[in-house]
């Protein structure tokens, strides 16, 4: 998995990429300057570096388009194959980032004093997952059991119990932590101990957020995923080919022209492929269970098209009179927007951090692109930008309900739930049919 | 993550606190000798200030606490400020919900302001100007969200009379987490954007300390904030034992400290850990009894008035008789069901909190500071009375939505809610949602039986 495309060249766009030298498992650490500084050809050839007029840069770029093709391919499939198989692999991705992460500011020589360290990194790790995942899908999980009493019962303890059980394990861990302090390691036992947890909310936040989008419908994960994609992979390209301003000294191989092109395109393919997503009920029904059959619901107002005719100054020669919009369209320009003025911040984020403890890459799992983190940074930042948008502007749906929901999932056993249901029942019926 | 280390030149002393001899005080708390350094924290070398002076080893083979008259007067101030700390406390209790709150978000601030200014650097800062600001950007916006998130039912329950600010406030509650969000993103461009060459690798470890310190201060405040509104009594019963082992072990070890209990804390020991864990189980149990009485401390607070509160105190608050042995004066003692759930809280305040205190020493040993801050006499910092208070919060709450409001939910007050609290198209979709729930095992367990 060792890229090897040649000496320093100059990218001006997007993405850790550039030469990608192989260095050793835990994550490239070199120099910065000498990677990113313009081989002596280049500035003699032209007094600008443009990306265009290197040879070697179309080798590095084939390398990137054949990882990513394989990647996109990938993914294409995971959306097929339903909502349990993209959380796994939300949850794959997850480990590897975490792994990456953690292995970056490790350090070999104390490390080899402490042993049993590293578990406790992995111990964390697994109560974060039971803990965030807990949360949740508890509702979804309920509603896949009902079949069998016996782990009805198992997951009813396990939802009331769940927040109990992930406090104490946080605990153990947090005793673990200091009874293992040793004399004159105190500080880099305290300096990973924090890593470790900013590593955890990094990863965690984002990937809560992302599978929360997954299950209520596809499309909310999918779209804000794509975007971003589309804003990376139209940034390169705009910046191979018109790249000439530099846009932040932090990535000195972004360009205002890529960025701007980049804007321009994600914000419209927004729009169109939101409207080319939200004809697949496959894709806007929401999962109310953990099931992985065939979905079928009704799609909502959000994805019911409105037709509206096509302005007058379009040519003769076009097809159609009348567009169908869907209304979820114009919040998907909204997505687009953020996801290109703002997402771009959390790259910027992992360079300024990557400069800031020289290291080149994360990792090395993917060549021409660096590690899964590289990949992952603007991600992280669209996926809790999608599910509060989410939130906010499209379920509009109160706090309240999911307070009482949870309160009645947790505290009422089944009966009383039923009991309930029939009260609430007699009450609302009056209402409404007091009021008519 | 590598945080720096700041020195800074010992300034003298004050006149009022003048703790001269370096004392071994065999109990917990970071006091010992509280020598005034400057408004940033005391920076001194751990090793000499802990040492045993040698005029204590000549006396005798072992350190007893008892044994030294300096340590007398060093009690005597720590016991002055506790008693302050106590009768300001009781005070704010009796003024009930809303003040115990501005008494929370007071002491957040000063601990924030302790653990913001440790690890910073005044040479790196000057070149920075602006990057504080960022610091109590992300604080207020923290605070915005955590209290928003706790406090937003209760406010909308305030303002039911008027219906301008009703819809103020019901507008605040549905774009709540948008509107942090965009604060948090603003301050993460901000930080983006005022980045400097040369100073990355500092302003990255600002930026995660600030996390740390952020996630440290508001999860206990937030689980605290929510107990207050439960029921003081789910807050001051956890706060109450924590000093009282404190208090407790504090006293074991002045009169019975001999045998050290961890390398980490070189001033505690087990007698002091043993004898507060039992005072501390027995005292919850009473304390339980005590503070069960007043419906002030057991009725849950809906809305944020200040009067007078009363309400059904729930079957965990209604005394039970139990018959005693003949030998006993009374005939029968009344136990409130809340003691037993006391005593659990009381186990894992002696047994579990105590390691917060352990965190926070080692952390002090980590990066060589003496103290978090200088605030209370005798004591340290408001971040070294606070670190066992953090993880008994936590626990407190957790404790609460697990195993006591299961027990005292009723159909009735989840009905009351669902009334009072939703509008009709909120309590018809709750309907709804509940309907499936429900079909959905019904069909399950029809299925089975068939």
């Amino acid at each position: 998995m060792w890229s090897l495309t040649r000496g320093g060249i100059m990218q001006k766009d997007n993405d850790s990429g550039g030469p990608s030298t192989p260095s050793g498992l835990t994550g490239r650490l070199r120099r910065r300057k000498g990677s990113n500084e313009v081989p002596p050809e280049v500035v003699k050839a032209n007094g600008n570096h443009l990306l265009v007029n290197d040879r070697n840069k179309y080798k590095s770029m084939l390398i990137r388009i054949y990882s990513s093709v394989w990647m996109i391919g990938g993914f294409a499939f995971i959306i097929y194959m339903g909502h349990l198989y993209i959380w796994a692999m939300v949850v794959v991705i997850q480990i590897f980032m975490a792994r990456e992460l953690f292995n970056l500011l490790r350090r070999a020589h104390e490390d080899r004093r402490l042993r049993g360290f590293r578990l406790l990194n992995w111990h964390f790790f697994f109560t974060a997952m039971l803990f965030v995942y807990g949360r949740i899908l508890n509702q979804r999980l309920a509603n896949t059991v009902t079949s069998d009493t016996f782990l009805h019962k198992l997951v009813s303890g396990f939802i009331k119990y769940h927040m109990v059980t992930c406090y104490f394990l946080y605990i153990a861990g947090f005793m673990w932590f200091i009874l293992t302090l040793k004399k004159k390691m105190y500080k880099y036992q305290f300096g990973q101990y924090a890593w470790t947890h900013m590593i955890l909310i990094v990863v965690f936040t984002q990937s809560s957020f992302t599978v929360a989008n997954i299950f209520e419908g596809i499309f909310w994960f999918l779209l804000p995923a794509s975007l971003i994609v589309i804003n990376d992979i139209a940034a390169y390209f705009f910046g191979f080919f018109f790249g000439r301003t530099p846009l932040i000294k932090l990535s000195p191989k972004k360009t205002w022209e890529g960025f701007i092109g980049a804007s321009f395109a994600t914000i419209l393919s927004a729009f169109v492929l939101a409207n080319i997503l939200g004809r697949f009920q496959w894709l806007t029904c929401p999962r109310k269970d953990l099931s992985t059959g065939w979905l079928h619901c009704d799609p909502g107002p959000l994805f019911k098209p409105g037709y509206s005719p096509v302005p007058q100054w379009f040519p003769q020669w076009f097809p159609w009179r009348e567009i169908p919009i869907l209304p979820v369209q114009w919040h998907a320009a909204g997505l687009g927007l953020f996801s290109s003025i703002i997402a771009p911040f959390g790259g910027f984020f992992a360079s300024g951090f990557k400069r800031a403890f020289k290291i080149k890459d994360f990792g090395d799992s993917i060549p021409g692109h660096g590690g899964i983190t590289d990949r992952m940074d603007c991600q992280m930042v669209m996926a809790v930008f999608a599910y509060i948008y989410h939130q906010s502007f499209i379920v509009a749906q109160s706090v309240s309900i999911e307070v009482i929901m949870d309160q009645i999932l947790m505290n009422l056993t089944f009966e009383e739930q039923r009991a309930l249901y029939m009260k609430l029942e007699q009450i609302l019926q009056e209402k409404v049919f007091g009021e008519s």
